[in-house]
């Protein structure tokens, strides 16, 4: 029997698609390849696009699709209504778009493509995407808070009715749970995304040894690990619209605390 | 014990984390719908709380995962 070892991290590799050699930005250093990564964002954004667009016909009778991409940004606007108030209606561009791309993203990179050849590439298992998208939340954060409030933003960090003795302990605790909400955002989003991928990719190396290893293990290995399998799939669509929805909550009740303080 | 035996015995302990967390996101939902069955009609204004507190709660399951990749990959 050939040892077949299955890696389960190499569904995260990313590769160049036309070479990288005439990518480089001259003496920068810097290397702008188009990746798969960069594929499917692209890819992404395309689908997301025709998505809002099929639902932007204005009809005053909204037809299905029209209905379909209301139900959306009426969740979005529904959310940042309860979580930030009146002002909240300014930021439904934004975390709608975040929450969008994130479920796309996230629901593209489950879609079985490989059956018909296609690899789909899920780019929120990788930090540097999400991280980069709990920066820019953070940088709105950041930036309303210091327009809105000018330095008074600094009494976010001194919660309403503090003892004056506790504030020495108080303040620092609540500045690093400031400072760790944008790698908490990011982070959660990637180990969440990359976990499933990773736990789908075990349980199909299970089948596949478990069908080579001979009858016995295909029935006592294999399809009990497939049953799981189709189980774990349904587990991860259902992950990939909560991490989606939990980034766009968070976000809004970040800017909630720059908008309100508290 | 060398280090490499080392590494991945600490992966494995992490894998203790997540089965914390996993705990902690059942008592989550658990006392969401206890609340929910008492009172449905104030059930559906709190379903962001219910999806933060499932946030923290996971958050550190995910952690948990993050230190054994670590172990393992580094």
């Amino acid at each position: 029997m050939a040892e077949a070892k299955v890696d389960p991290m190499h569904q995260f590799t990313i590769e160049p698609l036309f070479g990288s050699e005439s990518w480089a930005l001259g003496a920068t250093g810097i290397n702008i390849a188009f990746t798969n990564s960069a594929l499917w964002m692209l890819i992404t954004t395309l689908v997301l696009f025709a998505f809002v667009m099929g639902g932007m016909k204005r009809e005053l009778v909204p037809g299905r699709w029209q209905m379909m991409v209301e139900t959306f940004t009426g969740f979005i606007d529904q959310m940042l209504e309860a979580n930030i108030g009146k002002a909240g209606r300014k930021y439904v561009p934004y975390v709608f778009t975040l929450f969008m791309f994130i479920l796309f993203a996230n629901l593209l990179g489950l879609m079985p493509l490989g059956v018909i050849g296609v690899h789909p590439f899920t780019f929120t298992s990788h930090f540097t995407v999400t991280g980069v998208l709990a920066i820019m939340s953070f940088t709105i954060v950041l930036a309303v808070g210091f327009f809105k409030h000018g330095l008074h933003f600094f009494s976010l960090f001194l919660p309403h009715g503090t003892p004056w003795w506790m504030a020495p302990v108080i303040a620092p605790i609540e500045f690093i749970s400031f400072m760790v909400r944008p790698f908490s955002l990011g982070l959660r989003l990637f180990v969440a995304m990359m976990a499933g991928h990773v736990l789908l990719e075990v349980l199909s190396s299970f089948v596949i040894s478990g069908g080579n290893a001979g009858p016995l293990f295909a029935v006592g290995i294999g399809i009990p690990s497939m049953i799981l399998m189709i189980g774990i799939c349904a587990l991860e669509l259902l992950v990939a619209g909560i991490q989606a929805y939990v980034f766009a909550l968070l976000t809004a009740l970040y800017i909630n605390d720059a908008e309100n303080l508290h | 014990m060398d280090a490499e035996a080392a590494k991945l015995l600490g992966a494995g302990l992490a894998a203790i984390g997540a089965g914390l967390a996993s705990i902690g996101v059942g008592n989550v939902f658990a006392k969401f719908l206890e609340g929910a069955l008492r009172n449905p009609g104030a059930a559906d204004g709190q379903q962001g709380r219910l999806f933060i507190g499932f946030a923290g709660a996971e958050l550190l399951g995910l952690l948990a995962f993050v230190i054994a990749a670590l172990l393992i990959f580094q």
